[in-house]
């Protein structure tokens, strides 16, 4: 699937598509040849020295009934986090990148993959995703849009982008 | 009020081009029914039986008499004349057009309005007591608590997925006029020992299938703090809310399913966290910039004396209007519950005529009550009269406050798709019935509450007498429950028995009203005497001797 | 062996939400022009080719519903269908039933045998 990603992951700049250089492995299915591995979690856990070992850089895709503070311990050397939206009601993810960023200062790449819309790119911006994996005919404009829709928030996120609040003080 | 800045103003404009772009894209089959109705419900949107319906938000119940004048247009140009006032505290109206709703919004936020989360599983409209900032006890106004959680809330990109809709009350009075503890999360303004004023903040109250009083899950939480300890129950609610059954996936399921100690335990933990990053606390400054729009009038130094007036001014000061804080004022009870009328609903023509009111006499806010009436709040009480005259004349001088005919009812099967039993027209036969001013004082103090189905949007589970419409078999039938109660004193009703048909259920009513007059003690409200008694004694009599034949 | 159910279809148009009854491969806006289908295959089909129409984003939802035939006309069984057909029973002058009173549902009797006889608390 198509990925798009930020440079630096906060605010617009520096969207991309980008070459996926990480392959996902079913759970059952050997490793391929070339770097790079996203495994689901169960897999993680039960195979983490070998994949650090011989597989790096690792990725864990969890389910969005797995919460990240399971992995705290690796998250320094697992270089991307995939959240799963299976279908765009379920908001769990939203509340996992947060947790990531804010509280155990997630530096690593935050990955969307599933059902998510459109509608729903700016919030996983700023909760603290920076990667997508989307449909075939997306486009960077598309993306620019969603980000774009609202200019400033009320509240604060992981983004670290200035709230209205913070704006009106400065004026 | 609240009155936009240009930040504020601008958020609203560009929510109204967001949705009319995603109109576009539903119209073009870009986006498919599936993947709109979602975005269609942030925004208040519903398809109904016979229309769409949009569902705009009144913030805190509070209304500026430019305001009324837009929902009147709106009334007038894009929909039939009429607009509904509901249990929450917004208004509906019943036959927008999608492909003009963008232009409705657009004409809403011209006048400082929107109808951002008034639907769909995110942080809807916070309510407050309907008297706020009038009332004479009153410790604090909740109101500029409440903006501070619209603002925080609105487009939350945490919480706009939520496992289900998430609704928050707040209250300055020990009197809870806003029904807090069956809500998801409520906030009670109380005093510590040293006199500060802080928030009690509720949690796991709500309606619907499986009613529950909220508990307490913070005793006393700081202004300064009140945001990070919101964000910390809702992110524990996002988190762990159940997502694989609609039925369960309210924070009261998972509010009681946890526990109060292990609730508190894992808010705390986030809210340690949150406190200490420091991004969402509420500084002084903060709260004192909001303060100062809810700062109320300039109270004059007037005469307390009520003036006198004719019977039925009388009759109208029994009931419809309150004891204001200020001496030579009152808070004035505008009645949307003529005798058979459709309960809650007011004319394009009644609107305009309240806002030319309220500029003659000088009123900025109107507020809408939960109770699906109307409220001025600041009335001095030597323009009572006039002001009493004028409301006759509109039809809007009910003197039923608080009343047996003062019916709350959700639209039910008239015009709601997820209806199972019409419930206006029972409100209209109960009214008709129990017209008889007399009666209805001598009955006295009487909240019935109607809903259509078990979603409880009639919020049947806090009536005195709540009345639950069902579908048995393609009949409409009517469940009683007695003894619910939305004050601080909040009680789930308990249901009686098999319900009634349409035609009986008035008669049920009225068995029940009568045994109560036989059984009440001096001063007892029909809540007491049925707190008194139990349930027995009604049920005995509401199963009369035609209905049994019937089983 | 009892007769089938007579149905019809219906659905919301997209664009202002009004309802619609499919009447021969296209949708009218009364209950009283629609198509009525006496058999399962024809009702099954049309709501096959309904289909059509959601993919257009003309209607959204199209369903069958049963309806009664009576000398007085055809009537939704349902109070739901009834209400829909005509507008809401409380305000005449509002929905279909303002250009057209027919559709104001006719008083129906509900024979006792169809009464429910015990105790369950629906819900």
């Amino acid at each position: 699937m198509p990925l798009i990603k930020f440079g630096a992951h906060s605010h617009d700049k520096g969207a991309q598509f980008v070459e996926d250089p990480f392959f996902f492995v079913p759970d059952g299915k050997a490793f391929p040849e070339e770097k790079g591995v996203i495994v689901t979690l169960a897999r993680f856990q039960g195979e983490k020295e070998n994949l650090f070992t011989h597989h790096a850089p690792v990725g864990v895709r969890l389910a969005s009934n797995e919460n990240p503070q399971v992995l705290k311990a690796d998250l320094p050397r697992l270089a991307v986090i995939v959240l799963e939206f299976p279908k765009f009601r379920d908001g769990r993810a939203f509340s996992w990148a947060r947790m990531l960023r804010t509280r155990f200062d997630y530096k690593g790449e935050i990955r969307a993959t599933g059902d998510f819309l459109f509608d729903q790119i700016a919030f996983m911006a700023r909760t603290g995703f920076d990667a997508w994996e989307v449909r075939q005919d997306f486009t960077l404009d598309e993306f620019h849009r969603a980000m774009t829709e609202i200019s400033h928030p009320y509240q604060p996120a992981p983004d670290g982008k200035r709230t209205i609040r913070e704006l009106r003080a400065t004026q | 009020m609240y009155r936009y800045d240009e930040f504020d103003a601008r958020f609203v404009a560009e929510r109204v081009a967001q949705f009319r772009g995603q109109v576009a894209r539903r119209l073009s089959g870009e986006l498919n029914e599936d993947q709109f109705k979602p975005l269609r419900l942030m925004n208040g949107l519903y398809l109904q039986l016979h229309a769409y319906m949009l569902r705009i938000a009144v913030p805190y119940g509070t209304l500026s008499a430019t305001q009324l004048r837009k929902l009147a247009h709106i009334a007038r140009k894009y929909d039939k004349g009429y607009g509904h006032f509901t249990t929450r505290q917004n208004i509906q109206f019943n036959w927008p057009r999608l492909v003009d709703v963008p232009d409705i919004l657009a004409e809403l936020a011209s006048v400082e309005m929107h109808a951002i989360q008034t639907s769909g599983n995110c942080i809807r409209n916070v309510t407050a007591d309907h008297f706020a900032g009038a009332a004479a006890d009153e410790i604090e106004d909740p109101r500029p608590i409440a903006e501070i959680i619209r603002q925080w809330s609105s487009l939350h990109p945490e919480f706009s997925f939520l496992p289900r809709k998430f609704k928050i009350a707040v209250s300055g009075s020990p009197n809870d006029r806003a029904a807090l503890k069956f809500h998801d999360m409520a906030l009670e303004i109380v005093k510590n020992d040293s006199g500060e004023t802080g928030y009690r903040v509720y949690v796991g109250g709500g309606m619907g299938r499986t009613p529950y009083i909220g508990y307490v899950v913070g005793d006393f939480v700081a202004k300064a703090d009140i945001l990070a300890f919101l964000e910390s129950v809702m992110r524990v609610y996002n988190e762990q809310g159940r997502r694989d059954n609609l039925f369960k996936a309210r924070i009261k399921i998972l509010a009681n399913a946890l526990g109060p100690d292990e609730m508190r335990r894992q808010a705390m933990v986030e809210f340690e966290e949150i406190r200490k990053a420091g991004t969402l606390q509420v500084p002084q400054e903060e709260r004192d910039r909001i303060d100062a729009y809810f700062a109320p009038p300039v109270f004059e130094t007037l005469s307390d004396e009520m003036p006198q007036g004719d019977a039925d001014f009388g009759n109208w000061l029994k009931t419809n209007v309150a004891k204001h804080r200020a001496p030579g004022y009152a808070i004035a009870t505008i009645s949307l519950k003529p005798i058979g009328g459709v309960p809650g609903d007011a004319t394009h023509e009644q609107l305009d005529a309240l806002a030319d009111l309220m500029d003659r006499f000088g009123m900025a806010e109107i507020r809408v009550s939960h109770e699906q009436n109307l409220v001025l709040p600041h009335a001095k009480k030597r323009d009572l009269p006039a002001i009493f005259a004028r409301l006759k004349e509109l039809g809007l001088a009910t003197p039923n406050a608080g009343l047996i005919t003062d019916i709350i009812a959700c639209p039910g099967l008239d015009y709601c798709d997820l209806a199972n039993a019409r419930s206006i027209p029972i409100a209209q036969k109960i009214s008709e019935r129990f017209a008889d001013l007399d009666r209805q004082h001598h009955i006295g103090e009487l909240k019935i509450k109607i809903s259509g189905c078990i979603n409880a949007c009639g919020h049947h589970h806090a009536g005195h007498i709540g009345i639950l419409g069902v579908d048995k078999k393609g009949v409409e039938f009517y469940q009683l429950q007695l003894g619910g109660s939305g004050a601080e004193d909040a009680s789930i009703g308990e249901i009686m028995g098999p319900g009634f048909g349409k035609d009986e259920i008035a008669d049920a009513v009225e068995r029940v009203i009568g045994c109560y007059l036989e059984v009440r003690k001096d001063g007892e409200r029909f809540l007491d005497t049925y707190r008194r008694v139990g349930m027995t004694p009604f049920k005995n009599v509401a199963y009369g001797q035609d209905l049994h034949a019937a089983y | 062996m009892a007769a089938p159910t007579p149905q019809m279809l219906t659905a919301n148009r997209l664009k202002d939400g009004d309802v619609l009854y499919w009447k021969s491969g296209a949708w009218v806006e009364s209950l009283k022009d629609g198509d009525v289908f006496a058999e399962a295959a024809p009702a099954d089909a049309a709501l096959a080719a309904a289909q059509a129409y959601v993919g257009d984003n003309v209607v959204v939802n199209p369903y069958l519903f049963d309806v009664r035939v009576a000398a007085s006309g055809i009537h939704p069984v349902k109070e739901r269908e009834i209400i829909r057909a005509a507008g809401p029973s409380v305000r005449d002058d509002l929905g279909k039933q303002a250009a057209d009173p027919s559709l104001r549902p006719v008083p129906r009797p509900v024979p006792r045998a169809t009464q429910p006889k015990d105790d369950d608390v629906s819900i």
